[in-house]
């Protein structure tokens, strides 16, 4: 199968806005076209073969190899299509992504699939702050899609999120699932604090004891039964949730009652 | 020099309607005839002096809160990139200042007036008014909730408060003034709200909003001000409030006025669910009175911000949206309200607000006294001035977006049942020949020997939204601006100002008080003249006459 790799020549200075950069504009370009694409840095606009070695054309599977932490909104927009990526990547990827998938074999930096509205987005190191999450100014964060982090992600993951789904590998930062208006947000390694403050509604599940703000109020044990569904699902996607009531029981909390909200925070407790 | 000639002219100052004409201009002005220079060739084309805004909030403290307040609009907005001639910016909800100049000059506006300046951020309105390229500026000061002059109306010392008024006119370097909810602002501050223009300001012992009203009208006929008070009366907004806007005119007793945005203070109904169009009694009256100016202050659909002095209003605002609520209290002097706002067809009371605005304009008989305004950004963005113009100019188009509307609230408006169709020679008059008028400019607003040369030439189109939305050339102080839609020049506009007399003693008067409660040194209070770009002080008139 055809594919177009791109290898980053060297860092650059200072971010690289690479928007261009996604299966949905490299699909349909013959390889000349592919090199004379812009990339903005700073103020100045550049070809894309001045950064990167270019090979392939027209192709919706693209693969990125280098250092890549000072490039911005790689994938953004996509629709469809797959973009690997082995290295870390900067800021804003997958932003406002509507479909395709993002693979990242490395770190990605704030901001992953903010605004997102499907797809799956897939980073095996850590993320930055705001995965998923509403630009500033902006009431609703993102619509559907999947992202999976294996690694830990930084401060307001999921904030204003409306649905879809975020599963955090590693311990999640301060501020997840702020504002959260819907969606869930698994937590495989527990969170830091102030965990779903202002939510009003969602679901954010936790594989550890959490520390909660005390507008969260304890309601019940349960194993609640969209789980069993919910799991199958991210079965598929390699990630494995407890389900079975013979094994442990969810702690339900809702909240959060400053706002008020009906949001709810399960957190796992093994027999 | 240029000459602009074989265009359809539009001059209604001088009864220009159509005939075609040549304008001559040099330094900067109309003149009777040139040698030599650049020739425009406008045959089939239409030529309009160029536009007045009455009312409109660009620069200061409110707008700026309302840029900040919006960065989702920000990215999803066209922007300016820098060019040779043009800085860069943003258009939007809440346009930057150089994009504002930019945005007004593109579809031939010259002539702004920023409709409300507390002096406390007086000097911050004036560094963003020089930032706002091309157009020529004008500004009104707040004064209907400064609690210093609030005493004096009270106590009934009118001789100081007209040395007051004049004081405060010169410190803030404005040329009209401004009363927003009068006596509402000023109660707010104990959570309280003015509605009833014959009750007692809350705080106060016999002040009334019909004594402010007065009381500030009467001294701005005596102070010659060439811009009578711009009045926002107070309830602006609630249902049934054409009753306190018809008592607010009444107390006028005959005295000028302007009124500001009439579309958001001619509502009938008892609350939300029962309000409807007033539109109909409030333009049978005000066509008698005519000492009264209006703008319209039309709604259009979509997105805006919300901004205005009015923070009880805004408050209420907020609770019914939920959204974002930004609000400023400005020390003695005003306070300050910001809540972004979407306007729905399918909203009851977003219908009547969006019908309400063109029935004013269509009902008010007298071109010569109402004009085109959104109360940028209030009622919607002032680039969307085209719209509207299709809108009154056109019948079936102006029928089919009634369609849109739910049944329910066909019924309670009069739209449907209006047939008028403006022209053009009336289009140029609500947006420029009357404003300049209703502003006391006279070298704005027509094309007559003498007149700053401010004229934009449109090409004939039958989509009339587009015609004036943009002109082939639009023509600032003899300096052409716009050319074939490209940005050719940004000169800078200058200011009007108005210096009324006043007694030096006053500050003997003020000091004191305002050293007791203001956080500022008064030496720092007033504007100084040199952050004033290009300042034009304009005469003081005799108003009795």
């Amino acid at each position: 199968m055809s594919q177009v790799t791109l290898r980053l020549k060297q860092t650059p200075d200072v971010p690289l806005e690479a928007e261009n950069i996604t299966p949905d504009v490299l699909s349909d370009l013959p390889h000349d076209e592919i090199r004379a694409l812009k990339l903005q840095l700073g103020k100045r606009t550049f070809r894309i073969d001045e950064f990167f070695e270019v090979e392939g054309e027209r192709s919706d599977q693209v693969e990125l190899h280098g250092d890549l932490k000072r490039v911005k909104w790689l994938g953004r927009g996509m629709t469809r299509g797959r973009l690997v990526v082995h290295g870390d990547t900067g800021m804003h990827l997958g932003a406002l992504m509507k479909g395709g998938e993002i693979d990242v074999h490395g770190s990605a930096g704030d901001w992953v699939g903010a605004e997102m509205k499907g797809g799956l987005i897939h980073v095996r190191g850590d993320a930055g702050g705001q995965v998923g999450a509403a630009y500033r100014g902006a009431t609703v964060g993102m619509k559907n899609g999947t992202i999976l982090i294996d690694g830990c992600a930084g401060l307001e993951t999921g904030m204003r999120m409306k649905k879809g789904t975020i599963v955090v590998g590693g311990v999640v930062k301060d501020f997840g699932g702020l504002q959260m208006k819907g969606g869930n947000i698994v937590m495989l390694s527990g969170a830091e604090i102030r965990t779903g403050a202002w939510m009003v509604r969602g679901t954010i599940i936790s594989m550890l004891p959490l520390k909660l703000l005390p507008t969260f109020r304890y309601s019940c044990d349960y194993n609640p039964g969209f789980l069993t569904l919910f799991a199958r699902q991210l079965n598929r996607l390699g990630v494995s949730l407890p389900v079975s009531a013979a094994a442990g029981v969810y702690q339900l909390f809702s909240g959060d009652c400053s706002v008020p909200g009906k949001g709810e925070i399960l957190v796992w407790q093994p027999h | 020099m240029l000459r602009i000639t074989g265009g359809k002219v539009y001059d209604p100052l001088h009864g220009i309607d159509g005939q075609i004409r040549d304008i001559c201009i040099h330094d900067g002005k109309v003149v009777d005839s040139v040698d030599g220079g650049r020739t425009i060739d406008a045959s089939g084309m239409v030529v309009f002096p160029g536009g007045v805004d009455v009312h409109t909030h660009v620069a200061g403290g409110s707008i700026n809160f309302a840029r900040a307040m919006t960065p989702e609009d920000h990215r999803r907005t066209v922007a300016f990139i820098r060019s040779q001639t043009t800085r860069s910016g943003l258009g939007g909800m809440a346009p930057t200042t150089f994009a504002t100049g930019y945005l007004y000059a593109g579809m031939g506006w010259t002539t702004v007036n920023e409709a409300a300046v507390p002096i406390l951020s007086a000097k911050h309105t004036h560094e963003e008014l020089r930032d706002v390229p091309i157009v020529d500026k004008s500004c009104c000061v707040l004064m209907a909730n400064n609690e210093i002059l609030l005493d004096l109306l009270e106590q009934g010392e009118m001789e100081r408060a007209r040395h007051l008024v004049a004081w405060q006119i010169w410190a803030a370097k404005a040329y009209g003034v401004k009363a927003v909810n009068p006596g509402g602002v000023a109660a707010w501050k104990w959570g309280n709200d003015a509605k009833q223009m014959a009750e007692t300001v809350p705080g106060y012992t016999s002040l009334t909003p019909a004594k402010i009203v007065t009381g500030l009208a009467q001294i701005i006929d005596e102070l010659g001000l060439p811009h009578p008070i711009h009045l926002h009366c107070n309830n602006l907004g609630a249902p049934g409030n054409i009753s306190t806007t018809l008592e607010t005119m009444k107390s006028l007793d005959g005295r000028r006025a302007h009124m500001a945005h009439l579309q958001y203070h001619s509502y009938g109904g008892d609350d939300w669910s029962t309000m409807r169009s007033e539109a109909p009694a409030m333009a049978e009256y005000f066509n008698q009175q005519k000492n009264l100016t209006c703008d319209a202050g039309a709604v259009l659909f979509g997105d805006t911000v919300t901004i205005t002095a009015d923070g009880p209003w805004q408050h209420l605002l907020y609770k019914l949206t939920g959204r974002k609520w930004g609000n400023l209290d400005v020390e003695n002097e005003t306070g300050c309200g910001i809540v972004p706002y979407t306007y729905r067809p399918s909203n009851l009371v977003n219908a009547v607000q969006w019908a309400v605005g063109l029935e004013l304009l269509l009902l008010i008989d007298d071109p010569w006294r109402i004009f085109l305004t959104t109360d940028h950004p209030n009622g919607a963005c002032f680039w969307r001035y085209p719209e509207i113009i299709q809108l009154l100019m056109c019948r079936d188009f102006r029928q089919e977006c009634v369609t849109q509307l739910s049944e329910k609230a066909r019924e309670r408006v009069h739209l449907p049942d209006i047939d008028r169709e403006y022209s053009r020679f009336e289009i140029a008059i609500i947006t420029s020949a009357g404003p300049a008028k209703a502003l006391g400019m006279p070298n704005k607003g027509h094309l007559g020997a003498g007149a700053d040369a401010d004229v934009v030439v449109y090409d004939e189109d039958e989509d009339i939204a587009r015609m004036f939305g943009h002109p082939r050339y639009v023509i600032k102080g003899g300096e052409i601006v716009i050319e074939e839609g490209d940005i050719r020049a940004t000169p800078e506009g200058r200011e009007f100002l108005v210096q009324p007399s006043f007694d030096r003693e006053i500050e003997d008067f003020l000091r004191p008080l305002f050293e007791e409660t203001y956080t500022m040194s008064f030496e720092n209070y007033p504007v100084e003249m040199h952050r004033i770009e290009r300042p034009e002080i304009s005469e003081c008139i005799d108003v009795s006459t």
